[in-house]
């Protein structure tokens, strides 16, 4: 068979609890971009139960179409027969991108489903784009066009690697959350809804659901906050975080800090970010206060942008930070909650 | 001639290095200060066979020869000489003597729990009166029927109170020589902790290895078995000495260990510091003084580990053993001294370890035979 | 009861990252480890191993010094070791090397697979799930609990806001998390015996009902299109503004960078 038949930008839509995760939002914004390049339509694959109501919404953040497969099997995720259901919907369907949120769940689901189908399959990207492989003519090499490049992070964020998958259909990809921009909403846009059965029957792989454990009172960790505000010595005081904390919450971010602060009683170990503690990768990572030492900086160096406030303009901090303040933290920091609570309400 | 490291005993090297930064450094600091025995940490040596590690299989042991033991010592020993000094004199002067001259049935019945780590040992040849010069020693042995009964004190006994088996020397005849003179005539024991007549003196308040529970042991009319006489009656003073040759070996590791970590906290230190617009490290007088003190480790690591090469192929090696911890003690002293006066200020202060491992280093000059009587023992070797 | 735990050797990443002068990463100065959440499912093994005396295979896919790895495990207490090496094996995806792990294993008994959910050099986690699928086993990836209950386990399986409890028959594929467990130290006896040890070193021929089509760089269905050593950050801005400057210059980068709209 040929890979010429394979079609159309495909996302797999998670849903928990019969709610869509915002992964499958950003997976649709994603797609579109793609099919756009590749003159294709944007299908949105949901399974679940009891899920038909969720396939409109689907719609209105942009999917073209949306393959439903509703099975009271498929209440809750199980690696089987959620691996058999979207393989059978890429048997008949033949995509020519599948993507899939690199969640908890995608992790699982698009390994066993890329093996179930024969397929590559490129881990936790953070960048998508439709290109020629090889990226530059070789010769004595056919230079493929309309290749799906899938840039990732690897080597614990240390190296960037860009993987085609040109031999194989489809080409498919799990995408870090948070990476990817969702369409506005749309209320007046229908998706074409196409309700799938692929014949679900229980094997030995099934596996039993014994209980349903949602956490409670769970423990925030800060490797997994988007956006860190990140308090040092400089703080000056336990009181002095209560200002840290609310400009986290205005972002939906965390609190952390470096190991004076920790030594100080300010704050649980927990928090503490470095060499001594934990490495963090978030999207913004402010360090306020943190003069920069190198076992602090092996810890957050990673982050996607770095704002730095520091009243001493030699502190190490800045050689790491995207963008540098020299100043008072003390007034800066309220005065941005402030500023960031009245842009957010716009 | 070969000094590389096979990969047996490099691994070895990263286990003890690997369990020393994680599980020990962290309390260092602390068991120095607060003067208590690291007993948890002796309970975790124990679970992963860091106390009986030359010690045969058959009796429990991990099987390993004396050099893989020497590393142990020597890794822990880089983060804490107190951790360091329990394994050696555990294992050296508690467990090798045995060993070497137990009978059978005294093998199993103490080498095993011993090598296992279940139980902790100790040694005392030491008192009040008798240092360096044992024939001074009081502590007497009588047979009375099956029993023998122990008077005596023993002083400066490390794992003094911590420790479930002992070995002491005691006099058990006084004999004349050639010349009429009389001699004391010495005998090892096996006693273990509880046996009624076997109690502890006062704890020594000590300049460093603060938590290693140094005590004086005391005993009134203590009768142990028959059976706990360790070789030969009038046998006690070789098998003292022969014990102290192998426990320098493990003092000497004790010492190197000390020294190299030192080294490393003031290679740290000296790259960081800035002084005058630039960190020390960039200074002459630093770079000159690491060169040193690098070169003098090294030494003594290749001194250190032959001894312990001729721990497992010599019947013999007090002059190997001599030279080693000779030559370690003194290194560990002249660079942690060295280390203090790089770092300054923060030097002599307790929060930089630097300072509690030049109190430790002292030590390992004065116990088990003083670099004076290690000197003793090379000259003697070069005169006889 | 026979477990395998698949392992793999990485250089290591935390803390100790070591960087060349141009920025670019410097491989061959990084201590070969091996994988953290492998080690979890390697204590996990053990740990079945203490309480029901189950065998405890190990095995690895990789260059000849991945025996390190293999001498370690030995070291903390399995019981045979396996090492996968073939020049023909070399440059392998997650495809390819799911399936030429699932060759070896289709030569010994189990009744339990565990791997680690990922490897800190690639982060795929992909490989576990891969092997059961080529074996045909039921899979629970993202293991923090694990319990032997007859010919079954139970496995408490991590998500982000939750846990499920779930019961699979053996045999079975479970993908280990760091958080399983805090691994053993080695023992040094264990370490001499392991450098005693006979580890079997299987090369392409024992691979069993394998294409060769599917193995190494050319059975590899992902090809790197580029690949470069991130070239570490420099200092960004730094500017000296009165409080309401600043924050209007970050409220500003913010919208640049699409952190808020």
């Amino acid at each position: 068979m040929g890979l010429e038949e394979y079609k159309g930008v495909f996302i797999y839509a998670q849903q928990v609890d019969n709610e869509v995760s915002s992964i499958s939002y950003e997976l649709i914004g994603k797609g579109k971009e793609l099919a756009k390049d590749l003159g294709t339509e944007v299908t949105a694959v949901i399974l679940g139960s009891n899920i038909k109501s969720l396939a409109e919404d689907l719609g209105k953040h942009g999917a073209d179409k949306v393959i439903v497969v509703d099975d009271k099997a498929l209440e809750t995720y199980r690696t089987e027969p959620y691996a058999e259901a979207l393989s059978a919907v890429i048997n008949e369907y033949k995509p020519e991108i599948m993507l899939v949120g690199a969640t908890a769940i995608g992790r699982d689901l698009g390994p066993t489903v890329s093996a179930r189908v024969k397929t590559g399959l490129t881990a936790d990207c953070t960048k998508l784009e439709i290109g020629d492989f090889p990226i530059n003519p070789m010769p004595g090499k056919e230079q493929k066009h309309n290749q799906l490049l899938m840039t990732r992070p690897a080597f614990g964020g240390n190296t960037i690697a860009t993987i085609a998958c040109p031999d194989n259909r489809p080409q498919m990809a799990t995408v870090r959350p948070g990476v990817m921009q969702a369409l506005p909403v749309d209320e007046g846009k229908k998706a074409e809804i196409i309700e799938f059965n692929p014949e679900l029957k229980e094997t030995n792989r099934w596996v039993e659901i014994l209980k349903v454990v949602k956490a409670v009172g769970h423990v925030e960790n800060i490797m997994d906050a988007k956006i860190l505000v990140s308090g040092g010595r400089g703080v000056g005081s336990k009181e002095g975080f209560e200002d840290l904390k609310e400009l986290a919450d205005v972002l939906g971010g965390m609190v952390s800090c470096s190991r004076a602060v920790v030594e100080n009683g300010w704050l649980a170990q927990d928090y503490q970010v470095g060499q001594t503690g934990k490495t963090v990768r978030p999207n913004v990572y402010f360090a306020v206060g943190i003069s920069g030492a190198i076992q602090h900086v092996a810890g957050m160096e990673d982050s996607d942008i770095i704002i730095a406030i520091n009243k001493d303009e030699d502190a190490p901090i800045f050689d790491v930070a995207d963008y540098g303040i020299v100043g008072d933290l003390h007034k800066i920091v309220p005065a941005l909650t402030t500023a960031l609570k009245e842009e957010l309400a716009k | 001639m070969d000094f590389t490291l096979d990969k047996k005993h490099e691994m070895a090297r990263s286990l003890f290095r690997d369990f020393a930064e994680t599980e020990v450094k962290p309390l260092a600091q602390e068991v120095d200060e607060t003067e208590v025995f690291p007993r948890e940490t002796v309970t975790k040596m124990q679970k992963f066979g860091f106390m009986g590690i030359p010690v045969p299989k058959q009796y429990g042991g991990q099987g390993c020869d004396p050099l893989t033991y020497v590393m142990c010592v020597e890794e822990l020993s880089k983060v804490c000489g107190t951790t360091g000094v329990i394994v050696s004199a555990h294992t050296s002067l508690c467990i090798d003597p045995i060993l070497t001259f137990g009978t059978e049935e005294q093998k199993e019945k103490y080498v095993r729990p011993l090598a296992t780590g279940e139980k902790l040992g100790a040694f005392a040849l030491t008192e009040p009166g008798a240092g360096t010069d044992a024939q001074g020693a009081q502590t007497k042995a009588v047979l009375d029927g099956d029993e023998w009964v122990l008077n005596g004190s023993k002083c400066f006994i490390t794992n003094g109170k911590e420790a479930d088996v002992y070995i002491i020397i005691a006099v058990t005849d006084i004999v004349e020589d050639k010349r009429g003179r009389k001699k004391k005539k010495f005998s090892a024991f096996i006693v273990e902790k509880g046996t009624p007549g076997f109690s502890f003196g006062t704890k020594e308040k000590k300049m460093g290895i603060r938590g290693s529970s140094t005590y004086e042991l005391i005993f009134e009319d203590c009768r142990i078995p028959k059976d706990n006489l360790l070789g030969k009656q009038g046998n006690g003073f070789p098998i003292a000495m022969h014990t102290l040759d192998g426990g320098r070996i493990g003092i000497a590791a004790q010492a190197l260990g000390i020294a190299e970590g030192a080294l490393d906290r003031c290679i740290e230190y000296t790259k960081e510091r800035k002084q005058f617009g630039r960190s020390i490290a960039q200074q002459q007088n630093t770079q000159f003084k690491l060169a040193d003190m690098a070169a003098r480790i090294e030494a003594a690591q290749l001194l250190v580990y032959k001894a312990a090469e001729a721990k497992a192929t010599k019947k013999r090696y007090s002059v190997e053993a001599a030279k080693a911890k000779l030559f370690a003690a003194e290194t560990a002293m002249a660079v942690t001294t060295e280390v203090v006066q790089l770092f300054g200020g923060y030097g002599y202060i307790r929060e930089y370890d630097v300072e509690r491992m030049m109190r430790d280093a002292k030590i390992t000059e004065i116990y088990e035979g003083t670099s004076e009587v290690q000197r003793m023992v090379i000259a003697g070797s070069l005169l006889a | 009861m026979k477990i395998v735990v698949c392992i793999k050797q990485v250089p290591d990443t935390k803390g100790g990252v070591k960087f060349n002068p141009d920025g670019t990463l410097d491989r061959a100065a990084m201590l070969a480890i091996m994988n953290p959440d492998d080690k979890a499912g390697l204590e996990a093994a053990l740990r079945i191993k203490d309480e029901t005396g189950a065998e405890v295979t190990v095995l690895t896919m990789g260059l000849p010094k991945a025996e390190d790895v293999l001498r370690e495990a030995l070291a903390m207490g399995a019981d045979k070791a396996i090492l996968v090496t073939d020049r023909v094996l070399g440059g392998a995806d997650t495809w390819a090397t799911s399936t030429t792990i699932a060759g070896a294993l289709r030569n010994i008994d189990y009744d339990l697979i565990i791997t680690g959910r990922q490897a800190i050099d690639g982060d795929t986690a992909q490989v576990g799930p891969q092997i059961a699928e080529h074996l045909g086993l039921p899979v629970i990836s993202y293991a923090e609990d694990i319990k032997i209950e007859g010919d079954s386990v139970v496995v408490k399986r991590q998500f982000e806001d939750r846990y499920h409890e779930l019961k699979a028959k053996m045999p079975c594929l479970i993908t280990a998390l760091s958080e399983l467990n805090e691994p053993r130290y080695m023992t040094p006896g264990g370490i001499w015996d392991a450098y005693d040890a006979d580890i079997t070193i299987w090369g392409r021929k024992d691979l069993k009902d394998v294409d060769d089509s599917d193995l190494g760089l050319k059975g590899s269905p992902t090809k790197i299109a580029k690949a470069s050593d991130k070239v570490r950050k420099g200092a960004g801005e730094k500017v000296t503004l009165d409080p309401k400057e600043s924050v209007e210059y970050i409220v500003g980068k913010l919208k640049e960078t699409h952190v808020i709209k």
